[in-house]
């Protein structure tokens, strides 16, 4: 299969990748890339745990081809921390311990940062309806959703 | 699809020669949200995929006099950022809404929704509900297609090889217009319509229904334009025995299946009742829009 030399910027760095036209941008991610931060759900587009957000839009990495990534602004879980500075979610996603097994939450950190940029003061309401799209399996939703509310006032401040 | 080739054509003359010249498997990406979940799934093997994100004509709102134009592979968040579209047909938009999740919503395209000719699409019943008209491009030239006859049954449409939906042109809206889809499912989000129901009307200044269309999804093999429910409307001012009449007629088109979202009897139920529901707020849209 001939493979697609693509230039993008991936959480502000430019990158130079060989992809197969039958690869995912989450497979050029984790196994190209080995930025295994972004996780593999369902790989159909059901669970959002491969979140990530492309010229600012919100996607779900599987269900988009690698070849489809270049020129393109990326942005992954890998890219929230500012250094050792935690984003204000992955505060208080430890803070509230919303999380148990961890594979969903790099998604939701992904959506919900998507979130707080497009709404920065949410009502629970448009929380639960604007991560919809990420399903959690162990813990339920409700610390996830505090957690975001509580972020989204330390981030007004 | 071991020797998937994947090309990225700039105009619709190069799209419509590379699908028209391919041998094997062909398949056009826009969102990629049904055809990339199908790759996955292994349910199709493409030889080729033709990404048309990059020809104009697929990606852009345009206004044509009064009526809209929008591409194909316009995405459902790129329509929902657009405030006068979602003012002009905010029914078209409910149906839009409901697509997927947000991520879902920030690749899916309408003209891959009506594509991939699943009868539960959730934009497609208020698209033949609005009158919307798509232009479809292939090897011989373009031809315009209302939506309503692009899907012939499930999975299966009635374009030739080669030929790819370019636009939709949605008709300049008279005063006193309105449009709103419902579907029922047991969740909020994420999940498949049992049944949906749109329905498109125009008021005259007395508040008598002029024009009307009302199309279902769920109910059939193919998403339907219902010509006997608008018929119930038009001429009344829509009133109780006006949607009673329109949930008749909504009931008596379907020809649902049994499968595990919901029985015949029960689909046919429900469809009368969404269709009232979804006149009732397109009434009133309507009253909002002098």
């Amino acid at each position: 299969m001939t493979k697609h030399h693509i230039q993008t910027t991936l959480n502000g760095d430019e990158i130079d990748v060989l992809v197969e036209p039958t690869q995912s941008l989450l497979d050029v991610l984790r196994d190209e890339l080995h930025m295994t931060g972004t996780k593999e759900g369902c790989a159909t587009g059901d669970c959002g745990a491969c979140s990530v957000t492309i010229d600012g839009n919100l996607v779900c990495s599987c269900l988009v081809l690698g070849v489809e990534a270049g020129g393109r602004n990326i942005e992954t879980i890998e890219g929230m921390a500012d250094g050792d500075q935690l984003h204000p979610l992955q505060e208080k996603f430890i803070e509230h311990v919303a999380l148990q097994c961890g594979i969903c939450t790099p998604g939701l950190l992904i959506a919900a940062k998507h979130l707080l940029e497009e709404n920065p003061d949410p009502t629970e309401e448009e929380v639960r309806y604007g991560l919809a799209g990420n399903l959690c399996r162990c813990t339920g939703y409700q610390k996830v959703v505090e957690a975001v509310l509580d972020a989204a006032q330390v981030m007004q401040k | 699809m071991q020797n998937l080739r994947y090309e990225a054509p700039e105009t619709l003359a190069d799209a419509t020669a590379l699908l028209a010249a391919e041998d094997g498997m062909a398949r056009v990406l826009a969102g990629g949200t049904d055809v990339i979940v199908q790759m996955h799934s292994d349910l199709i093997e493409p030889d080729l995929i033709v990404d048309i994100k990059n020809i104009p004509e697929l990606t852009e709102i345009t206004k044509e006099g009064g009526a809209y134009r929008f591409g194909a592979a316009v995405s459902g968040k790129t329509l929902m950022l657009h405030e006068d579209f979602n003012k002009t047909w905010p029914g078209v938009m409910d149906g839009v809404r409901l697509i997927g999740s947000l991520q879902i919503r920030g690749r899916a395209s309408v003209g891959g929704n009506l594509c991939n000719a699943s009868p539960a699409a959730d934009s497609v019943p208020p698209m033949i509900a609005a009158g919307a008209v798509a232009s479809v491009a292939g090897p011989a030239g373009t031809r315009d297609v209302p939506v309503e006859d692009i899907v012939t049954g499930p999975g299966q449409t009635c374009l030739d090889k080669g030929e790819i939906v370019v636009s939709f042109l949605l008709p300049e809206r008279p005063p006193r217009s309105g449009d709103a889809y419902l579907r029922f499912t047991p969740r909020t989000e994420m999940d498949i319509a049992v049944v949906g129901a749109g329905v498109n009307l125009t008021l005259d200044d007395d508040g008598a229904c002029t024009a009307a269309r009302v199309a279902l999804a769920a109910v059939a093999p193919t998403p339907l334009l219902v010509a006997e429910a608008a018929d119930a409307l038009i001429g009344t001012k829509v009133d109780e025995t006006a949607l009673e009449a329109l949930a008749a007629a909504a009931s008596a088109a379907c020809s649902p299946i049994d499968d595990k979202r919901g029985t015949v009897e029960y689909r046919i139920k429900v469809a009368g009742v969404l269709a009232r529901r979804a006149a009732a707020i397109a009434l009133e849209r309507a009253g909002k829009n002098q």
